[in-house]
């Protein structure tokens, strides 16, 4: 089955299972790595991504729910690694091992994109979802509020 | 002869046709109750096996998270209901349940899958107490008694509590007969059984 789908700005047409799931598709049909797999079963976020700017598990979500749509991957999220989530990330030193923080800036992102101005306990509802197995969570909370202008307290 | 004392009608239990946890007696089997109401009565307390059972009301949650499993066990990722009971940003139910089961991950998954307003919360109710809620527009999303019946017997969020995939235990009977017990429920009177009734 043919599926049309927009990844990262670039209209594609696949050839794919339309039930195969969309990290499949991204990571070894189109080569986009940065998503990880991580559970398999929607349970930790490393394969989190944004189908038309909802953050989905890539890892559960069928390619055929893609048709038509458009989908963003780590990246996507901008041109050049200049998204005010990856200047925070870089500047406060986030990641530790790094496997989660793709899913973790994607939901940041999407929380961002809705929430401009996020309360602590906002980012911590919309990102408990995100495992980190380093234990970064004070840092990712960090930046995300370096992100949205906000001062850390 | 006796001194005339009378015994006691028997229950509606004691009356009809005795079948396992996982089926639904079908609404002919309540015409054994002569009386209109307590027929209806007794047709309600049959439903409420479905209504109460851990596939449908788990997401009649009485606060924030749904439930999972068959003990009230709070939903793991904690998950929350959000401004329109589908969740938050970043943690929408759609992020991970699909229109249908993805069996190879169990993730459950059906059409429009959500969570029930709190005005319509079950866990923790009795029977009547769903009774009542099902019959006030105010507490059910604005529906008739017709509209009650068509959402019992055809939605397919609904119809997930019968095929809930993986291993999950699915509600009793089938959505067909489920649909009929409401129906008859409501072609009855729609009576509310009293708040010590259980089925």
């Amino acid at each position: 089955m043919s599926i049309r789908v927009r990844i990262n700005g670039v209209d594609k047409e696949l050839d794919v299972d339309p039930e195969m799931p969309l990290l499949w598709a991204l990571r070894d049909v189109l080569g986009l790595t940065g998503t990880k797999y991580g559970c398999g079963q929607a349970l930790c976020g490393a394969c989190t991504v944004h189908l038309d700017g909802q953050v989905v598990r890539a890892c559960v979500t069928p390619i055929r729910r893609a048709d038509g749509h458009s989908v963003t991957t780590i990246e996507g999220l901008s041109p050049d690694g200049n998204h005010p989530l990856q200047r925070a990330w870089v500047d406060l030193g986030v990641p530790q091992c790094g496997f989660c923080q793709a899913g973790q800036l994607m939901t940041a992102a999407a929380l961002l994109a809705k929430k401009p101005k996020p309360t602590d306990t906002e980012i911590d509802q919309s990102l408990a979802g995100n495992l980190c197995r380093c234990g970064t969570y004070t840092r990712i909370r960090a930046a995300v509020k370096k992100a949205a202008g906000l001062s850390e307290e | 002869m006796g001194c005339g004392r009378r015994q006691p009608a028997p229950s509606p239990s004691e009356i009809l046709p005795q079948v396992g946890p996982t089926e639904l007696r079908a609404p002919e089997a309540f015409g054994v109750i002569s009386d209109r109401a307590e027929r209806s009565r007794a047709l309600f307390l049959e439903a409420s096996r479905v209504l109460l059972h851990p596939r449908c009301a788990n997401c009649h949650p009485d606060g924030d998270m749904p439930y999972q499993g068959t003990g009230l066990q709070l939903h793991d990722p904690p998950v929350l209901r959000g401004p329109e009971d589908r969740g938050i940003v970043g943690m929408e139910c759609t992020s991970c349940h699909q229109d249908r089961n993805v069996e190879l991950t169990r993730v459950p998954g059906a059409p429009n899958w959500h969570l029930a307003p709190l005005s319509m919360a079950w866990v923790g109710r009795t029977p009547r107490g769903v009774c009542e809620q099902l019959k006030d527009p105010a507490r059910n999303g604005g529906k008739s008694l017709a509209q009650i019946v068509e959402h019992n017997a055809h939605d397919e969020l609904v119809g997930w509590g019968w095929r809930p995939g993986a291993d999950r235990e699915p509600a009793p009977g089938t959505q067909e007969r489920f649909g009929a017990i409401v129906a008859a429920w409501v072609e009855t009177g729609a009576e509310c059984p009293s708040e010590e009734a259980r089925p």
